[in-house]
């Protein structure tokens, strides 16, 4: 206690009050049981108009927009008509995300890199986004969006390059593996401070509408995120501004250990968090490929209409750790990936594609397969170039560079100063001999 | 010109020069900023390019960060330096590395403008020197003028600069400089002899300092108000000292510190801000470092208390003429 401060006991006889701490509904060894999740039937939630009014969207903030029944035909006004081409694309890269994270979680544990993040569980909400998007929208990502990359063909050996922190990585080993920045293919430069990217996206948007460009911006925040300052920033910047914008919430459940009511989720949904700003808002079914490409068509075309922005909360549910330094069995039971009632978005889509006539279960093996290989390739030509702390990085030097466009005379003189405390620990080593 | 006015001419010179320009902040707008710094500009450049933003420095500083990023040239202000801080995690995680951690694929050609620093009986939360906080991020750039003159060319060359830049302005001088005699009526600028400003465009390099005065006696080394308190001071005690106005404090100008304090053997530091790793402390260590056996003196570092900015005794917090003729009289051995 404080000193010289009096006891903060009650007094009088007044009711004692309660300290309220959320706690998840299972921990590990709890039987799961996810009655609580309501999940509404496919195809039965109405579709307004692009250009509705955001109060009208309302009820789709507490409703959740799902297009694939359970007999995995896709049905209802969300339906988005994909023909069977791009069906089996969006599939593929969803696949192909998948595989990705599979043989980089193995690199980080045979020692290639110091970390890595998968998304497993989540694909749907990256891959279909981007397939819904124009390729030159700008996305302010968060780190679970490695599916927009893959969707928008960028090279697999650069990704890895950056995971490594090798020669090769463009971003010269000065970033988090996985903290992908790609300008050429619109993709801001990953943050490692949560939820600086909303803002951020609401002011492209606002630069380009001010500027009578045709390019939207779209950001992408985790449920925990969700619960800085940063995010109320951006909903009151891009409301007041009416910016050309899609913020989304990708709601998988956990951050880190936390559970999602540690970010409100039990008082309320994401998406309703729009209704207070008046933004139009939608919660979408984020394991079902197609909702969630009909959500962002949808806020995509609003915001490209001068109609304004919209808030999208993928539910879905993040069926691995939370990184590689992770270890998710100390926190919540065992059983809850495979019993979330949504199922798994690739299983999802490929049977959907199966029931439509246009897919079968051994040409998915063979594209599993396919892709491993294409992953490994990546790999092996990637790690020509090392891996981290193996010795094959950038040279010494760039560690002082792009600091400031140019280099000032204080980090002109620490630069000297670590080149001579490297001579002294290797005295025939030279900066540019590797 | 007063130094409010000079600011608004460069904003007006760069508006017009660069279509990329654009001025955002609390007030900014149709209004013109309740220091009116901003005045006339949205008339004349339109709602696209100076807009009046919401109460939410986080929002601001982020917002600018994306429009950077798309490639405009934002020039945020926020009202008072003490609100800096809801945006500060924008301006020294986002702004301040997005050059380095994208390896050059986006940067930040921010200018943020803020009045900072006391003297207009502002209290706690309108009189804040919060220049060391962005002094000590690496990728940040920290200007702050002290004349009408200085504060148009380095603004303009603060928004031509590709780095976010930090621009202080303090508030007290904005009218007229300020010789810490706070009792006496304060002259305008009109009547200031440097503070003549030529018109149309023109630019003062960053990371150069400025000799106000050059003597044998002593160097002073100061920045913003404390740049004619100090000076008065000196001249009233007729002390022929060496009066360096560094203008920029990241880059800061080694060299001419180095050749002052070579030449005088003697220094004092100057600022407003609280003491405990102030700037000062980083001006004294450099000069130990590279000055020592120059040095006749231990180094005075004359600032404010370690205490917030108290409302009713704010020239009791002050560094004013007491306190820096104490930290002479030391330098130069009287007692
Ligand atoms: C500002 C900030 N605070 C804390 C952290 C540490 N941290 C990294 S990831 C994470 C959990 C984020 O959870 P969520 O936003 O739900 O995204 P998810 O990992 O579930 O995709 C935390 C707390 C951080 N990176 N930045």
């Amino acid at each position: 206690m404080a000193k010289g401060r009096k006891s903060l006991a009650r007094g009088g006889n007044r009711p004692p009050l309660e300290f309220y701490v959320p706690e998840p509904k299972f921990r590990p060894g709890d039987p799961v049981d996810f009655v609580h999740v309501q999940v509404p039937p496919a195809g039965a939630q109405p579709r307004p108009d692009e250009s509705c009014a955001a109060v009208d969207t309302s009820p789709l903030c507490y409703d959740l927009v799902r297009v694939l029944d359970d007999e995995h035909q896709a049905t209802g006004p969300w339906n988005p008509r994909l023909d069977g081409e791009t069906l089996r694309e969006m599939l593929r890269v969803m696949a192909l995300t998948r595989a990705f994270d599979d043989r980089m979680y193995r690199g980080q544990r045979q020692g290639k890199t110091s970390f890595y993040m998968k998304c497993t569980g989540e694909e749907a909400t990256s891959v279909a986004s981007a397939f819904a998007l124009a390729s030159d929208d700008m996305v302010f990502p968060s780190y679970r969006q490695q599916g927009i990359l893959l969707a928008r063909g960028y090279p697999m050996v650069e990704m890895i390059n950056q995971i490594y922190s090798n020669r090769a990585d463009h971003l010269k080993g000065r970033q988090l593996p996985i903290m992908y920045s790609a300008r050429d293919y619109s993709f801001f430069t990953i943050s490692g401070n949560l939820a600086t990217q909303f803002p951020q996206a609401v002011g492209w948007a606002l630069a380009s509408a001010s500027k009578g460009d045709s390019r939207i911006a779209t950001s992408f925040i985790g449920d925990g995120s969700s619960a800085e300052g940063d995010f109320h920033a951006a909903m009151t910047f891009a409301t007041v501004y009416n910016a050309p914008v899609v913020l989304n919430i990708v709601n998988n459940q956990w951050a880190i250990s936390s559970f999602s009511g540690f970010a409100g989720a039990e008082r309320t949904t994401f998406a309703a968090r729009a209704i207070g700003y008046g933004m139009a808002g939608l919660r979408v079914d984020g394991n079902d490929a197609l909702a969630v490409y009909a959500a962002m068509q949808w806020a995509a075309n609003r915001a490209r209409s001068n109609h304004g922005p919209t808030l999208i909360e993928h539910f879905t549910y993040r069926a691995e750790g939370h990184s590689t330094s992770d270890d998710p069995s100390q926190y919540r039971s065992a059983r809850e990936a495979e019993a979330w009632p949504l199922g798994d978005p690739i299983t999802r889509l490929k049977k959907h594609l199966i029931a439509i006539g246009e897919w079968s279960e051994e040409q998915h093996e063979t594209m599993d397969r396919e892709l491993a290989e294409q992953v490994k390739a990546a790999t092996k030509e990637a790690e020509k170039n090392g891996v981290l702390g193996h010795g094959l990085h950038h040279p010494f030097h760039t560690m002082f560079e792009d600091v400031y466009e140019e280099l000032p005379w204080h980090l002109e003189e620490q630069a000297e100063q670590a080149i001579r405390e490297r001579r002294i620990k290797w005295p025939t080593w030279k900066e540019y001999e590797q | 010109m007063n130094m409010i006015e000079a600011i608004n001419d460069a904003l007006d010179i760069m508006m017009g020069r660069d279509p990329d320009v654009v001025i955002m902040g609390e007030d900014v707008g149709y209004f013109g900023g309740v220091f009116r710094a901003t005045a006339g500009l949205q008339k004349k450049y339109g709602k696209n390019r100076v807009f009046d933003t919401p109460i939410n420095e986080c929002g601001i500083i982020g917002a600018a960060v994306g429009m950077a990023a798309y490639g405009l040239r934002p020039v945020p202000e926020i009202q008072f330096a003490d609100y800096i801080y809801p945006g500060y995690d924008q301006l020294v995680s986002e702004a301040a590395r997005l050059r380095y951690r994208s390896a050059n694929e986006f940067i930040a050609p921010i200018t943020v403008r803020s009045p900072f620093g006391g003297g207009i009986f502002g209290g706690q939360t309108h009189s804040q020197s919060p220049e060391a906080l962005f002094t000590h991020v690496a990728g940040l750039k920290v200007v702050i003028p002290s004349t009408p003159h200085d504060a148009k060319g380095l603004l303009i060359a603060a928004i031509e600069d590709n780095d976010p830049v930090i621009f202080f302005e303090p508030k007290r001088i904005y009218n007229g400089p300020f010789d810490g005699y706070y009792d006496k009526p304060a002259k305008p600028w009109s009547q200031h002899p440097d503070s003549a400003v030529p018109e149309g465009y023109y630019s003062i390099p960053l990371g150069k300092a400025r000799v106000v005065r050059e003597g044998e006696a002593m160097t002073v080394l100061a920045y913003g108000t404390m740049v004619h308190v100090a000076a008065a001071v000196c001249a009233d005690k007729g002390v022929d000292a060496e009066i360096i106005d560094l203008r920029t404090l990241v880059p800061i100008d080694i060299e001419t510190v180095e050749k002052s304090v070579e030449k005088t053997g003697r220094v004092m530091v100057v600022h407003e801000a609280t003491r405990t790793s102030g700037f000062g402390a980083e001006l004294v260590a450099l000069v130990q470092e590279r000055c020592f056996y120059h040095l006749e003196a231990p180094i005075e570092r004359v600032t404010g208390f370690d205490t917030p900015y108290p409302h009713s005794l704010e020239w009791a917090y002050f560094p004013g003429p007491v306190r820096i003729g104490e930290a002479i009289d030391r330098l130069l051995g009287a007692d």
